[in-house]
């Protein structure tokens, strides 16, 4: 590096030489981490545009500053330190950046993301960039809150244990009355499922305002409680034009009873803290619909990897997400999903280049985030959905219950059956990703709910090619 | 009614083989087995009482089946359900959980609605079986 009185000359000099650029840099412990895509226009060299990506989103301008002297500005350069070509993705490189932790304020998403999803994003050198995932280091994680619940106490409150959780989204979303709405509530719950669901988009609208929607809903938990002996829930969607709006609707649910509200991801990231609090001191749990993450999570060249959104979620400390299906109606690569329900689900995340994980990820204590799968499932690929996704995730089947043949409360009893029928023979030791058909056929025998289910159902598949694959593996998987 | 807790509650009743079988399957991971009975079954009723401690040491189906027997033979007529715990960091819970003996009569519960103001209810779940007093229930 030349003297410092060349280096900070007045003008334009490129962001590797400003000090944004370190291939000799090791990362400290206490560093975040970012992994970006970048793809440079042409003529850029991606050295440089990794070194603008560090500048722009630390503490760079388009110029020399002479001011930088008054700080220790060494210490809050961002600094990119890797820069590794796309495999079979030419004009794309993924770029490691370490930031130093004073760059960011304890416990808060709203600041940590101003700066790694700011300004840097409409960065001209640049035809797309994507943030791919991040290293959260301990020091950080431990100024959040995380889930208000977690898995291991929301199974507690519930009392069930050893078998995936099932729910039911209201269908349709848009137009049915409070009491129509609380009928079918009731006959899902009442059938056999866990908990029923808002949708993203039931707020307070002129057919459903929301304190009626409550009542009724809680009139359906409660009945459906006392008719099963069991924990029964509806989450009921919280989500308002004002935080005042939403804390008014939260303690509402609180005083009724819920043991469940939700909100949807649109609100923003300091809402979404701001009700994990609320949900934690009031022993609630906090379901999240992602409402609006295609947007930007879909496409593999620019915008925010849809694992990076689960991390941040768990450190902001909601306790439901929707994390993919793989086999359902909605985008859903295996290995990738793989890898955000590990960052949902487990204590120590490993790196894994195939899943899309791109670093250890100590959860230093944060409690576990319950994935939830919806969209365009249903009970005839239960076998395929215990077997990518494991146990602990709430398997949702809104159609699925909704548009049984035999109604409601039926399509609910198909679900269950099909459940605890696959669970059972999973720990018996049967194959049951192979033998899978064979062993919900058998259930239909005595099940006629089930048998409507997997007659009406049989052949829905959702076969297209995945948009957000995995870089790393030659040949994408199939559903 | 029939009370669905448990998760194996939409499945015919499970026979001793199934019972063993779940058993063996939990024990094979490495959790430790608890029997727990109780004629108190409101869901939010979480202390059934334990049929002994958890088998911390016992690794051995058969002689946890043995437990599950003598359970049953001592209450035949109330719910008892098998637990399977894990101590590994990051679960520290129970990680399994079924019934494996029912009343052949199940009364349910009683939805009480105790109505306040501006629309709002109140409720509570009751037991009909637990109108009598612990022990002389569901005889």
């Amino acid at each position: 590096m030349a003297s410092q009185a060349e280096r900070y000359k007045s003008g334009v000099m490129p962001y590797a030489q400003m000090g944004y650029w370190d291939a000799h840099y090791t990362p400290k412990d206490t560093d975040v981490i970012a992994v970006f895509r970048i793809s440079p226009q042409d003529g850029v060299d991606p050295i440089e545009a990794a070194a603008a990506v560090a500048g722009e989103s630390s503490t760079a301008t388009w110029t020399v500053v002479w001011t930088d002297r008054l700080t220790a500005c060494e210490n809050y350069r961002a600094k990119a330190y890797r820069v590794d070509p796309v495999p079979g993705a030419p004009g794309q490189y993924f770029s490691y950046i370490a930031y130093d932790l004073d760059l960011f304020e304890e416990g808060s998403i709203a600041n940590l993301t101003a700066s790694i999803i700011g300004n840097v994003f409409g960065f001209k050198p640049l035809k797309a960039l994507r943030l791919e995932d991040m290293r959260i280091p301990v020091a950080y994680l431990k100024t959040f809150q995380g889930p208000a619940t977690g898995i291991v106490v929301e199974r507690e409150r519930l009392d069930k244990f050893g078998r995936p959780l099932l729910g039911a989204t209201t269908k349709p979303k848009l137009g049915l009355s409070s009491k129509n709405y609380g009928r079918v509530v009731y006959e899902a719950l009442k059938g056999g499922l866990d908990f029923v669901k808002d949708d993203e988009n039931i707020n307070s609208q002129p057919f459903m305002h929301w304190r009626d929607r409550f009542l009724y809903c809680m009139e359906a938990v409660n009945k459906a409680a006392a008719a099963t002996g069991e924990v029964k829930g509806h989450y009921l969607n919280v989500t308002a034009a004002t935080m005042e709006d939403m804390y008014e609707r939260a303690d509402f649910a609180k005083q009724l009873g819920s043991c469940v509200v939700m909100i949807d991801l649109v609100i923003g990231y300091t809402a979404i803290q701001s009700m994990a609090k609320w949900a934690r001191r009031n022993d609630m749990i906090l379901h999240l619909h992602r409402a609006g993450h295609g947007t930007y999570t879909r496409q593999k060249t620019h915008g925010i990897s849809f694992r990076v959104i689960a991390k941040w979620m768990r450190m902001a400390g909601v306790d439901h997400i929707h994390a993919g299906t793989i086999v359902g109606k909605l985008e859903g690569d295996p290995n990738i999903i793989k890898g955000i329900y590990s960052i949902c689900r487990d204590s120590f995340t490993k790196q894994n280049f195939e899943q899309g994980v791109f670093f250890d990820q100590d959860w230093a204590g944060l409690r576990k985030l319950l994935p939830v799968a919806s969209g365009g499932i249903h009970a005839g690929q239960m076998h395929q959905l215990i077997t990518y996704l494991g146990e602990d995730v709430v398997l949702q089947f809104g159609g699925g219950t909704i548009g049984h043949p035999h109604g409601i409360q039926a399509g609910a009893t198909a679900n269950r059956v099909a459940l605890e029928v696959m669970i059972k023979a999973r720990n018996e030791g049967r194959d049951i990703w192979n033998e899978g058909p064979q062993i919900l056929a058998e259930a239909a025998r005595w099940c006629t709910p089930l048998r409507a289910a997997l007659d009406t159902w049989k052949d829905v598949t959702f076969n297209y090619q995945s948009t957000d694959t995995s870089d790393f593996v030659s040949t994408p998987t199939a559903a | 009614m029939r009370i669905t807790q448990g998760a194996f509650s939409f499945l015919p009743e499970l026979t001793d083989a199934e019972i063993r079988a779940q058993i063996e399957y939990a024990l094979g991971e490495g959790w430790a087995i608890g029997v727990e009975y109780t004629d108190d079954p409101h869901p939010r009723n979480y202390l059934w009482e334990m049929w002994g401690n958890p088998m911390f040491d016992l690794r051995d189906a058969a002689g946890v089946m043995a437990e599950v027997i003598a359970c049953r033979r001592a209450h035949p007529r109330i719910y008892i359900r098998v637990n399977a715990f894990d101590s590994t960091r990051g679960f520290e819970t129970t990680r399994l959980s079924f019934i494996v003996n029912r009343p052949a009569d199940e009364p349910g519960f009683l939805l009480k609605r105790h109505e306040v103001g501006g629309r709002q209810i109140q409720y509570t779940i009751e037991s009909y079986a637990t109108k009598v007093p612990e022990g002389r229930r569901y005889e």
